[in-house]
């Protein structure tokens, strides 16, 4: 199905990306806010404060806490009782919520939370790459991608539809690329509050912590049980592989706006290269297809938005008739020489009737720059791939080796 | 038993598990040393010592862990604990 896009110019304002995502969750009319603030996330938990202060978020609670370990347990807490609960973090501040992460997807708690991805120490660096959220993925929470901050803002409503639908009930994480996306200033459309209101039904779980009626959230299970809570836990991401697709579907009904359900394609028929990437870096790869397919290089673009779950049956039917794919990955699985979506991809290709030659590249680490001449050059790499196979499978793009 | 998404289950709940099974020794009274002292009863962690209603007490296999402090609290050694055996 080809998507309209029709912006309505007037609509549109100039914002930093950080202040998009804070309107975005202010839309989605919150009850409790709880967030420590971390370089290149600050922005969005600043102006959520502002917006707090000037008492334009109503019947909510914005904690302000001393570490994202206690950020993000203090909203178990508030999800067990029914509120609508968002954060937001990144790099080592996402790491220290590893262990919370787990709770929060067994306890199954729909909570929203934006990362804007950063790398992670040691070294210590603050600019981007998606080392941090990817090192989450077995935590149990949803993970969507976004291109733009257009995509970011959107996404934040569509995270909260998705989480809190009865079938799934898994966190969200969204992510957005530090600095490239959370301090651009970029022109968008704010997420529309009339329309907000109508798309996000108020947050209703069927079970909450009432002293009136008590329960036990997260209790012991033995190995007799705990097998079960996995298999339910999987299930739910299952389910979720649809419902993301059909709240994009609905999204677009309802804003007019889409970017993608668990992928998105851009001028990927006929396309003998498939180049797949997840953020920000999609935009880049966009304008080198548009120069390459003038020079009639068959080149499209395969943008991940889904990463858990993973797209598995999605990124076979764009692949599946092309002769070579490139996996770009802002992240390292240290020990296994590639990124995780190269690994994923590779995985989901195993064990079926499909055989086409998969290449990783682990790109823009610690927020090197990628520059277009970069992506062509990978690009050319693939052309050489097609006519005399692999010589390298996964490998470091622009490594200085003068440096080692 | 059926299960609920999050591990959410009713208060209570613990007594359905049943956690004897961890046991290796098990507390034995002989009350013919007992002087009803009271003092295993208060010093169980698991609740696990109950009142007989004739001023003695007895254990509560479903849940004693075997830990083995009543039998070395007991004032007159009137505690033994013996191996599990089936």
């Amino acid at each position: 199905m080809a998507y309209d896009m029709k912006m309505d110019k007037q609509k549109m304002v100039v914002v930093e990306g950080s202040y998009a995502v804070a309107h975005a969750v202010k839309t989605c009319r919150p009850n409790v806010i709880s967030a420590y603030p971390i370089t290149p996330q600050t922005h969005i938990v600043e102006d959520l404060s502002q917006f707090m202060a000037d008492g334009e978020i109503q019947n909510c609670e914005y904690i302000n806490v001393e570490s994202e370990f206690s950020a993000l347990s203090a909203l178990v807490g508030s999800s067990a009782v029914g509120a609508r609960s968002y954060s937001a973090t990144t790099s080592q501040g996402l790491e220290l919520m590893h262990e919370v992460l787990f709770n929060v997807a067994g306890m199954r708690m729909p909570i929203v939370m934006t990362v804007a991805n950063r790398a992670v120490s040691a070294p210590i660096n603050i600019w981007n790459d998606q080392q941090d959220s990817i090192s989450q993925r077995d935590t149990g929470w949803i993970q969507l991608y976004a291109e733009n901050i257009q995509e970011i803002s959107d996404m934040t409503a569509q995270a909260f539809k998705i989480s809190e639908d009865k079938d799934i009930m898994m966190p969200s994480m969204t992510c957005m690329d530090g600095f490239i996306l959370s301090h651009v200033y970029e022109p968008l459309v704010l997420l529309e509050q009339d329309i907000t209101d109508e798309f996000l039904p108020p947050f209703r779980p069927d079970r909450i912590l009432d002293p009136k009626n008590p329960m036990t959230f997260g209790a012991f299970a033995d190995p007799n049980f705990y097998t079960e809570f996995r298999y339910q836990q999987e299930q739910a991401m299952q389910n979720a592989l649809k419902k993301i697709e059909d709240v994009a579907s609905e999204f677009y009904d309802m804003y007019g706006r889409h970017f993608g359900g668990l992928i998105d394609e851009y001028r990927t028929e006929d396309a003998d290269i498939i180049i797949m990437a997840m953020g920000s870096i999609v935009g880049t790869i966009k304008d080198v297809i548009d120069r390459l397919r003038e020079k009639n290089v068959k080149v499209g673009l395969l943008k991940v938005r889904a990463f858990r779950p993973f797209p598995a049956q999605a990124i076979m039917n764009v692949v599946r008739d092309a002769k070579v794919v490139v996996v770009l990955d802002k992240n390292i699985s240290l020990g296994m020489n590639a990124g995780a979506l190269f690994i994923e991809t590779k995985s989901v290709l195993y064990n079926t009737d499909i055989d086409v030659p998969v290449i990783g590249y682990m790109i823009g680490h610690g927020g090197r720059d990628i520059p277009m001449s970069t992506i062509e050059k990978i690009i050319a790499d693939a052309e050489e791939v097609m006519r005399s196979g692999i010589r390298t499978e996964s490998q470091f793009t622009d490594l200085k080796e003068e440096l080692i | 038993m059926k299960i609920v998404p999050g591990a959410i289950c009713e208060a209570g709940t613990s007594r359905v598990n049943k956690t004897g099974g961890w046991r290796t020794f098990k507390p034995v009274y002989d009350y013919d040393k007992c002087i009803k002292c009271k003092l295993c009863e208060l010093l169980c962690p698991d609740s696990s010592v109950r009142p007989k209603g004739d001023g003695y007490f007895e254990f509560d296999y479903n849940y004693c862990k075997g830990c083995g402090i009543c039998a070395n609290e007991c004032p007159k050694s009137a505690i033994t604990m013996v191996l599990e055996e089936k």
